[in-house]
């Protein structure tokens, strides 16, 4: 979704580097040092709460020889920051990490090489120790920090620099604590949503009483606190000079304003899906003679839209300043978001100056972006006078982007023995990222309810190279001689869509792992023998085996009203390898008691913080799959509450074991992802165990439970 | 226009008008934003606070409501220097990814050790329910909680 996105660089003549490294070659673009013996490390990607900063630090500290609490990371701010794209995809340890990693170690070299000939002494014979340069004596020869003046660090980096082993690592694979955990902790302003800048007004939009709805007008009548309308089009808002009384006059302009609706959502989502127009495109073919099967299975497996449900609404606050608006913002890819803002707002680059602040997790595209451009217009509006967006709980669930409702069409065959001969599998669904900075137009939220308004963009689905889309997942990961793998893009986008954490892996690993025990049952075997027997990938067989192992699969024991269920997939079929094994109670509706989750990422940097996202995407995946579907009429989105949007919550959550499988010498692969798939696959497989039932449509509430085959 | 209250030990006036919030009087005002807005419909538990210890949704609590009261928020928990039991368990264990519910569920954790001194895990389970996370830190923090229950027994 990143740089892959980007595909193949131009063959420019020039070295290729790792990672960012790559799309942003000089050293100073990435670390400075400060005479204090601080080193300001300056990534491109973003905290969302997954802990990125600190795995950043670490491997920069490793590779310097300094000690950690030196290493002062900088959140990412136009325009001095790398341009890294988007912070997603799981590919931050990949991408900003061997970009740092490899900078680091260059640097080092550098500064060792000046220290060496200043002093007389061979490089060979001095050592880095937390900054210092030292002789073999023990002399001090000189420092980061004496050279810190020297800009040794503004030359491009080469392809020379040779980063430590894997045995000489020491602070990278440790459990370091979060850097940004105790201010969150102890409730220090360190959220974007605490931001107050002198004389800052505060803003609410008020939104249409319907999708598309334009606006016909707004009655007169007083506001609390002074509060002032802006209207541009359909582009309604207030500003108070005090948040609860924007808040208040909010309201009663929602209350007067008349607005020109229609009906434009769907009545029934699935038949929707199978009906819509749409752009069909082969993934992948691989054509072969197979033997007639002696079983065939065809299901069609139905995902809703959903959302991401982040429990700090989206904020952004904007200043006004001459030629220049300064934005502070949440984004997730503050350059992408700054190429949206030249296209609605029709300025050049150089007038904005966008600054990331930590938001509460995203988890994929939410309103970040969106309300990042309300500010914007809004400040524009006032000069000189910072302006703050807050989104109500209304809003984050019923207008930022919405992950795209999904068919996953499945038709499969084995032989009498259970190997797998044929597999097509047809993916039906909306684009997977309406990301910013991508396209010709700006997808930000306000831009098509201005007075001169934009059309909203179909959202996209990036090739499978970049990770893809709607088809992330769709190829299995088992041996089988035909395969036929084809999507559909459909034209149409009645709720706007863009990328959940997974984006199209979770319907499709959820799909294929489900088909695989249905070709199991049917041959007579167990899940874990039948794909241990029919995955080629060795990692695949390991991760799989040590999940089925903490589990105790093979001395599982059936018990009334419980069942248990287990699935497999390499994340994208080119990240990270994880395995699930889940035990489900069905009761008056299904809950997941226990998970457990074995993973191979590679390389790890931190395992604690990756054991910490594994278990994340493993506890939201739960929430997804049993609890969560988007619910619209015919006008708006109507679950747009928590009541409505019900999560997972405390007495609900599973029971989590979770382990890595050590490669050490294999490259990062990044976690946040990868057990999501493969939770909503056991999850489906556990209930199937206990209701002997093949689950076709999600969320598995008890109404699509009694719905199924 | 005026609430006094003691807030986190000290006495305040909050320059707010009486029927609005209390977090908006937290937040605006009195100028501490540990306190988090998430819903305003008490569904999230992230504006949790305590009055005369006792839990309250900040979001629909009048401000006059706890006129000559004795609010806690997290800013009054504790401290880098001298953190709150439930504070240091929640870093030990590393529980909380981006950390934004875990104001809410420090007051709760608070509160409901005050009660029940030594919960068993589905007791802190039922007492978190009114709270969302949505990282998946729960795991985490039930731990966290269970071993800041351990510390301040002994």
């Amino acid at each position: 979704m990143n740089l892959a996105f980007l595909g193949p660089q131009p063959a420019d003549g020039r070295p290729k580097l790792p990672g960012s490294l790559q799309v942003n070659r000089r050293l100073d673009q990435w670390l400075r040092m400060l005479p204090e013996g601080v080193v300001v490390l300056t990534p491109g990607k973003v905290e969302l709460g997954q802990g990125i900063l600190t795995a950043l630090a670490q491997i920069a500290a490793e590779e310097l020889d300094v000690a950690l609490p030196r290493i002062r990371v900088q959140a990412a701010a136009t325009p001095t920051s790398p341009d890294e794209a988007v912070t997603s995809g799981s590919l931050s340890v990949q991408e900003s990490g061997m970009a740092i990693r490899h900078a680091c170690a260059e640097a080092r070299g550098i500064f060792l090489s000046v220290i060496a000939q200043r002093s007389g002494v061979s490089r060979d014979d001095i050592t880095v120790r937390d900054g210092d340069f030292l002789a073999p004596d023990g002399r001090l020869l000189g420092s980061y920090w004496s050279l810190a003046g020297a800009a040794l660090l503004a030359v491009e980096a080469s392809p020379d620099a040779t980063p430590k082993r894997a045995d000489q690592r020491r602070i990278t694979g440790t459990s370091t604590a979060r850097l940004d955990l105790p201010e969150k902790v102890f409730g220090q302003p360190r959220f974007i949503q605490d931001l107050r800048l002198p004389g800052m007004l505060h803003a609410r939009i008020v939104r249409p009483s319907a999708r598309g709805a334009t606006l016909l007008s707004v009655r007169e009548g007083p506001l609390p606190g002074g509060a002032v309308i802006h209207r541009d089009g359909g582009f309604l808002a207030v500003l108070a000079a005090q948040e609860h009384h924007a808040e208040a006059a909010a309201l009663r302009i929602a209350a007067r304003a008349e607005w020109d609706a229609r009906d434009t959502l769907p009545e029934q989502v699935e038949d929707w899906l199978a009906a819509a127009p749409g752009e069909t495109t082969t993934v992948l073919e691989r054509a072969a003679e197979t033997p007639d099967p002696a079983n065939r299975i065809s299901a069609r497996f139905y995902r809703p839209f959903v959302t991401h449900g982040s429990i700090g609404t989206c904020c952004a606050v904007a200043l006004w300043e001459g030629e220049v608006a300064r934005i502070w913002t949440h984004s997730q890819g503050i350059y992408n978001l700054r190429a949206d803002l030249v296209k609605a707002m029709r300025l050049p680059a150089e007038a904005f100056h966008i600054q990331h602040v930590e938001g509460a997790g995203c988890y994929g595209h939410n309103g970040a972006d969106d309300v990042a451009l309300e500010a914007a217009l809004l400040a524009r509006a006032n000069p000189g006078t910072p302006v703050r967006v807050l989104w109500t709980r209304a809003e984050e669930l019923g207008w930022g982007p919405v992950s795209p409702a999904m068919l996953v069409d499945v038709a499969a065959e084995a032989d009498a023995g259970g190997r797998l001969l044929r597999w097509s599998q047809h993916v039906t669904s909306n684009g997977h990222s309406g990301r910013p900075g991508r396209g010709q137009l700006p997808t930000l939220l306000a831009a098509s309810m201005l007075a001169e308004p934009f059309a909203v963009p179909n959202a996209i689905n990036p090739p499978l190279a970049g990770g893809g889309g709607a088809q992330r997942n769709a190829v299995p990961g088992y041996a089988i001689p035909a395969l036929q793998v084809r999507m559909t893009h459909l034209a149409e986008m009645p709720l706007r869509t863009s990328a959940l954490r997974g984006l199209g892996a979770l319907a499709n690993v959820w799909a294929i792992e489900s088909v695989m025990d249905e070709f199991a049952a049917a041959s007579g075997a167990d899940p874990l023998a039948y794909r241990l027997g029919q995955l080629e990938d060795a990692r695949a067989r390991d991760v799989l085996a040590r999940a089925a192992e903490m589990a105790n699969w093979s001395g599982r024991v059936r018990r009334e009203g419980f069942g248990m269920g287990l699935a497999v997939a390499r994340y994208k079929g080119t990240g990270a390898w994880c395995a699930a094994v889940a035990e489900i109670e069905a009761a008056e509706r299904v809950l997941c008691r226990r998970l457990w989750l074995a993973a191979d990422v590679g390389e790890v940097i931190n395992p604690d913080g990756t054991l910490n996202q594994i278990e994340g995407g493993a506890i939201q995946a739960t929430s997804l799959c049993l609890l969560e579907a988007v619910q619209h009429d015919a006008r708006r989105v109507t679950s747009d509450g928590w009541e409505s949007y019900p999560i997972l919550r405390f007495s609900e959550v599973p029971r989590i074991e979770a382990s890595l499988v050590a490669r050490p010498e294999a490259p990062p692969l990044g976690a946040g992802e990868c057990s999501m798939g493969p939770v909503i696959g056991a999850i489906a497989n556990a209930i199937s165990d206990a209701l002997d039932i093949r689950l076709r449509h999600w969320p598995f509430t008890p109404e699509n439970i009694a719905k199924a085959p | 226009m005026s609430t006094s209250f003691h807030l986190n030990g000290a006495a305040v006036a909050a320059p707010i008008e009486p029927e609005a919030s209390l977090l908006a009087a937290l937040r605006g005002p009195l100028g501490l934003s540990g306190t988090r807005f998430g819903c305003g419909a008490e569904q999230c538990g992230a504006c949790l606070v305590l009055v005369d210890d006792l839990p309250q949704f900040a979001c629909t609590l009048p401000v006059s409501a706890v006129d000559g009261r004795r609010v806690t928020t997290v800013e009054g928990l504790g401290t880098a220097e001298a953190p709150h039991p439930v504070q240091r368990a929640l870093l030990e264990l590393q529980a909380g990814q981006c950390g934004f519910c875990l104001s809410g569920i420090q007051i709760r954790a608070v509160a409901l050790l005050r009660e029940v001194p030594r919960p068993s895990e589905d007791q802190v389970r039922a007492a978190l329910d009114p709270h969302l996370c949505r990282c998946g830190s729960h795991n985490r923090i039930i731990r966290a909680i269970l071993r800041a229950a351990e510390e301040m027994a002994l």
